[in-house]
């Protein structure tokens, strides 16, 4: 195993400086052959290093490559290093593979966007922090690429920074994701103290000698950890910023804020599990947290209009699903829904952003319908990429989302109601993903008539990484076929050496039999869920109106999110307005100011008192002096 | 590089006066040749300099050490020498002089010839600061800076201008006369003891000085530089100075001028009296938390960029401060890097606030919005210079609040997590005036035909660009010069803590931590 693996950053580091200084001097198709050959360089190098890495024995596809030191000061050491094992192998394949795509399709949606250049050198910064991010071999690596995707994600939502609310939304984003780094930092503080190091390998080994199990040392570290991820990964209670991203141009919430960025945390988690298995509190916060966001954020998904942010209320629910995985100890399920989704939530992202395309940018699916003849390659592949998000047996999030459900029931940590919550929460994303279905797609056309004029079939450049991810969000789940369906999971075996498991005692056992019963229920769930859709938004669609106006309350609490920004608001952001503005005006104006300029008077008050005495005749001295003698010598003798 | 007995230092001090004499030369009314010649002046003075930086400061001791009698009667000596900090000092002085003065070139007018002359001298003042290791040359250089200050302010400066200086001085004066007297005080009390009259620092941090006396000496210094840095309650004088001084008087005051207080703390209180800076330190940390919440709350309601920029200083400065009294090598080498740090990035915002502001002659926030597609030269340079105050990785100002925070967190958990909270907070006022003056759409007529920066002003802006990276990237050839006189002056301030802590409180950590800061692991070093 040779690399170099610092390849992989560079190439779009390379792109990024090129097309960030000279781009506005290039012509765009110069720019696009820059940006997505930087993308796509990467990715053929991480499927040489990801093959490379997989001819060695399990025992040996470790590969570090120390490029500096970065910060050195007494013991602390963070050297600029890279990390290659199988995870991070996983995650550069996925995020090059799914970045190049969608760097190609970029260039169609993107087309006639005055600010192409920037757009492509955001887009390959991106690259290269979530390059850093995954290769990071210590924390503090990790870390500015934690920070750098959040630069990014800033710049891209806000990318039309002209309309207010892009500005506010990339702004949102970048302050809710520092408050998850704020526990992220306090954790390194933490790890290093205890550890006397912050490179991850060293601290995976070093954890259960150095930590006690259930250790309230352990339990911290990993919460404030796991803080970071709820931030970058959009879970309660810091979630709030995923949905406004949408602001943003659609394929960078496909790539971002669905198949990569968003999914960082999840990757930490996995990262760290040596530390998690040692926390069952935390373990037990990361699963509940994952289970209630899953179900949580889909049921707001099922009342909103705005094709982009179903998606992103469903992202939110995934991100779920993988927590709660990583919660019950089945890191590697996790991170195979990771890569499963980042096929088909990119896909169905993409699929609506050519929606979008042939609509002039409509994003209210109730001025849609009918689209699926008018538009049939988005319509095909887009079905592929909700049929797999639903579970449907045979595509790649049927194996994904079984493999979390089945451990959520099963695993030691695992708990039957976390399961039901789980399946739960699959039917209401079949519903609603159905339901997207439908009304884009079926039904009577409600096109606006401008959009109806323009509408037409998005471009090949467009279309084409649409198929090939179609494809992916098909066959992607073939590499983790579980033992009871006659697989042999080797996507589990893959990671094996990289991720720690969760120390039992006495195995639980659970029959084969049992796993195919669940696993028929939650496909039956699944079912009820696309019947249900298809009831309400194909057979009778009046009849989702008269249900809402009858539960008139609940889908108002539904369709506005649950009123958590408002409650934000309330609790937090006002009152800080209030009081820095309270402070500012009385502390600092009156108070503090108050007493400096009273001083000064004081001082020319005193000034003005003295030079009474300062009349200029030698006599008046002499007497002054003399009173201040008799004083004195009068103190000396009888004080 | 330098040979042996150069006065290398008193030339790198002196230099600027030199300018002066030339410029005296000059007629007022060329103020071209005028400018110029100031603008070559600190040029080469930062030439000269620079060989310092290659230096060999693996040691702590002091360096191209000076040391004459200056009056002999009462132990006076000129005494010159630096040591890794000091010498970080001088060429950040070194290296924003020339950018300061290059940046005056179209905003000064009038009275060219007084301006420039004063802001060379206080180059020179500012450097002698960061040399003197005699008390008394030291409280000359520290006041002969105050005049230059005063006058760039009082007249050079905006409306309330008067107000401003005269609120300065008189916080500065105060500070300055409490420190005289513990100098004096320290001066007897050292006769008392030894028998000699001297005012060398080296001389006079060799006897141990009694506990209860360390109090109140380290109190009037304190004070002194509380005020200079400023740490909260001392930092009203800080916004009024900043908004009313020119460009370049504003870049100076934040980027070296505020350093003094800070370096007063390093050169000084800790060594002379490491046992009160031990006694003083809970309350110093208690300020400087307050410091960064309060400033940037603060920074968050002010409608004017530069006082906003003014008071985002108090919390950058609180970093300082916490990460110097954590006593331990990464938090002060952190602090001292955060003091080089703010130089740059503040000193690079100032710059910028004080472009538009030519353009526009104003600075209200609401008076911006959408000069990303007027300006957009100025727009980068400005979004890089915001994320690097925010310190975003990658930029200077993660490595220094990193290392500061680190070390605050090893020494006290609660005031690590509390100062933390002063980086989301960076985040929320820096972004929001980012948003308001560079987004959106333009709203205001006057700012559709503004002209983007020309060459000299990306020329001024574009080294402190390159540093921002620098430093962020690779710090350690910075972290590594600083790092013996750190470790030095750690171990000093803590011998006393260690006599009487013997009994480490939290063995889980200290099993792991022990002897972190005095015996570095080898292979780390250079």
């Amino acid at each position: 195993m040779n690399g170099p693996v610092w390849l992989v950053p560079f190439f779009p580091l390379v792109g990024f400086i090129i097309n960030g200084l000279f781009g506005k001097y290039l012509n765009r198709m110069m720019v696009t052959l820059i940006a997505c050959g930087a993308a796509g360089l990467s990715f053929i190098w991480s499927v040489i290093l990801f093959f490379r890495l997989s001819a060695l024995p399990p025992d040996a596809r470790i590969y570090v490559e120390k490029l500096f030191d970065w910060i050195v000061a007494g013991r602390f050491y963070a050297p600029a290093e890279f990390h290659l094992d199988p995870l991070s192998a996983v995650m550069i394949l996925v995020v090059s593979g799914v970045g190049f795509l969608i760097h190609v399709y970029s260039h169609g949606y993107m087309g006639h966007d005055q600010s192409y250049a920037r757009y492509f050198s955001y887009l390959n910064l991106f690259m290269f922090s979530m390059f850093l991010l995954v290769l990071g071999s210590n924390l503090l690596v990790m870390f500015i690429g934690w920070e750098g995707v959040g630069l990014c994600s800033y710049l891209l939502i806000g990318f039309w920074f002209e309309k207010k609310s892009a500005s506010d939304a990339g702004k949102k984003a970048f302050i809710v994701n520092r408050i998850g780094d704020f526990g992220f930092l306090l954790g390194i503080f933490l790890t290093f103290v205890t550890f006397g190091t912050i490179n991850m390998q060293e601290i995976s080994i070093q954890a259960p000698e150095l930590l006690a199990m259930g250790g309230g040392l352990a339990t911290a570290i990993t919460l404030l950890f796991f803080m970071g991820a709820t931030g970058k990964s959009a879970q309660i209670p810091l979630y709030i910023w995923l949905p406004d991203a949408m602001e943003g141009p659609t394929p960078v919430s496909a790539l971002i804020h669905a198949a990569t960025m968003v999914t960082a945390g999840v990757y930490m988690v996995a990262r760290l599990s040596a530390l998690f298995v040692m926390a069952p509190v935390s373990m037990g916060v990361v699963a509940i947290i994952g289970a209630v966001t899953a179900i949580f954020a889909a049921t707001i998904a099922i009342t909103q209009f705005d094709i982009k942010r179903v998606l992103a209320y469903s992202t939110i629910s995934q991100l779920g699903y993988m927590f709660l995985a990583c919660g019950v100890g089945a890191f590697s399920a996790g991170i195979f829904h990771l890569m499963t989704h980042a096929f088909f939530k990119a896909l169905l992202f993409m699929c609506a952003g050519s929606v979008m395309h042939a609509l002039s940018n409509e994003q209210d699916m109730r001025y849609m319908g009918g689209l699926k003849n008018k538009i049939p390659k988005t319509f095909i592949t887009m079905l592929i990429g909700t049929l797999a998000i639903s579970g449907i047996p045979g595509l790649s999030g049927f194996f994904s989302k079984d493999e979390i459900l089945w451990y959520a029931f099963s695993a030691a940590r695992g708990h039957w109601l976390l399961w039901l919550i789980g399946a739960v929460a699959a039917g209401i994303t079949a519903f609603y993903m159905f339901r997207l279905i439908f009304m884009t797609f079926f039904g009577k056309e409600r096109l606006k008539s401008e959009a109806r004029h323009h509408l037409h079939e998005s471009p090949p450049v467009m279309t084409i990484p649409l198929m090939i991810l179609a494809v992916l969000s098909i066959i992607g789940g073939y590499v983790g076929i579980p033992h009871v369906l006659g697989g042999h999971n080797n996507f589990a075996q893959f990671l094996d050496p990289v991720i720690a498991k969760v120390p039992t005692h006495g195995d639980v056992h659970h029959s084969a039999a049992l796993e195919i019963i669940l696993m028929i229920i939650s496909v039956i769930i699944a079912l009820t869920g696309i019947f249900v859709a298809y009831r309400l938004y194909v057979v009778d669609p009046k009849l989702p109106v008269r249900i809402g106006e009858r539960f008139a309350q609940l889908r108002t609490v539904l369709y506005n999110k649950y009123y958590v920004d408002e409650i934000y608001g309330f609790l937090f952001v006002k009152p800080f307005i209030k009081l820095s503005e309270l402070l500012y005006n009385v502390a600092d104006k009156v108070f503090i100011d108050g007493t400096v300029n009273l001083t000064g008077y004081g001082a020319v008050w005193t000034g003005e008192v003295i030079k009474w005495f300062q009349t200029g005749y030698l006599r008046n001295y002499i007497v002054t002096f003399m009173v201040g003698v008799v004083i004195l010598v009068g103190y000396i003798l009888f004080g | 590089m330098i040979p042996d007995g150069f006065p290398i230092l008193s030339l790198v001090a002196y230099l600027p006066i030199l300018g002066v004499l030339l410029i005296l030369l000059i007629d007022k009314e060329k103020t071209d040749a005028i400018k110029l010649v100031a603008l070559i002046t600190a040029a080469i003075n930062f030439i000269i300099s620079l060989p310092l930086y290659f230096g060999n400061w693996s040691t702590a001791d002091f360096q191209y050490v000076e040391h004459f009698n200056w009056i002999p009667e009462i132990g006076v000596s000129y005494y010159f020498g630096i040591d890794g900090i000091s010498m970080l000092m001088v060429l950040l002085t070194t290296f924003l002089t020339p950018l300061a003065i290059w940046s005056s070139f179209s905003s000064i007018q009038e009275k060219v010839k007084g301006y420039m002359i004063s802001f060379l001298v206080l180059e020179t003042g500012m450097i002698g600061v960061f040399m003197a290791l005699d008390m008394v040359l030291f409280f000359v250089f520290w006041e002969a800076m105050l005049f230059p200050m005063y006058f760039i302010i009082g007249i050079w400066g905006g409306p309330r201008r008067i107000y401003a200086t005269i609120k300065f001085v008189l916080y500065t004066m105060f500070g300055s006369a409490l420190m005289l007297v513990a100098i004096l005080y320290l001066y007897f009390l050292n006769f008392e003891y030894t028998g000699v009259y001297t005012f060398n620092l080296i001389e006079l941090g060799q006897f141990p000085i009694p506990t209860n006396m360390q109090l109140w000496m380290f109190a009037a210094f304190a004070l002194a530089f509380a005020i200079k840095v400023p740490m909260f309650p001392f930092h009203t004088w800080l916004p009024d100075a900043h908004v009313e001084a020119p460009t370049a008087g504003s870049v100076i005051l934040a980027a070296v001028l505020l350093k003094m207080g800070t370096y007063g703390f390093l050169r000084f209180c800790l060594p002379l009296f490491p046992n009160a800076a031990y006694e003083f330190a809970p309350a110093i940390s208690i300020l400087a938390i307050i410091g960064i919440i309060y400033g940037a709350m603060m920074a968050f309601v002010q409608k004017d960029v530069k006082s906003l920029v003014a008071y985002s200083s108090v919390s950058h400065l609180g970093f300082v401060m916490l990460g110097i009294f954590a006593f331990n090598i990464q938090g002060m080498e952190g602090g001292i890097l955060q003091m080089i740090n703010h130089g740059i990035s503040t000193g690079a915002l100032f710059l910028l606030v004080g472009m538009i502001y030519e353009r526009r002659h104003t600075r209200m926030i609401e008076d911006f919005g959408g000069l990303a597609k007027v300006v957009p030269a100025f727009s980068v340079m400005f979004m890089i210079i915001t994320l690097s105050s925010i310190g975003l990785p990658g930029t200077n100002g993660f490595v220094g609040e990193f290392l500061v925070l680190l070390g605050t967190f090893k020494s006290n958990i609660t005031y690590a997590v509390l100062a933390a909270t002063g980086v989301i907070l960076a985040a929320v006022y820096m972004l929001w005036m980012f948003q308001r003056v560079v987004f959106g759409k333009v709203k205001h007529e006057e700012n559709e035909n503004l002209k983007d920066l020309n060459l000299r002003e990306k020329l001024v802006l574009i080294p402190l660009i390159a540093l921002v990276f620098y430093i962020g990237i690779y710090p350690k050839p910075i972290l590594s010069r600083m790092e013996s006189s750190v470790q030095n002056l750690v171990s000093t301030v803590n011998q006393k803590f260690r006599v009487e802590n013997s009994q480490p409180e939290h063995i889980e950590i200290e099993a792991v931590d022990a002897d972190i800061d005095l015996e570095p692991k080898g292979e780390y070093h250079e």
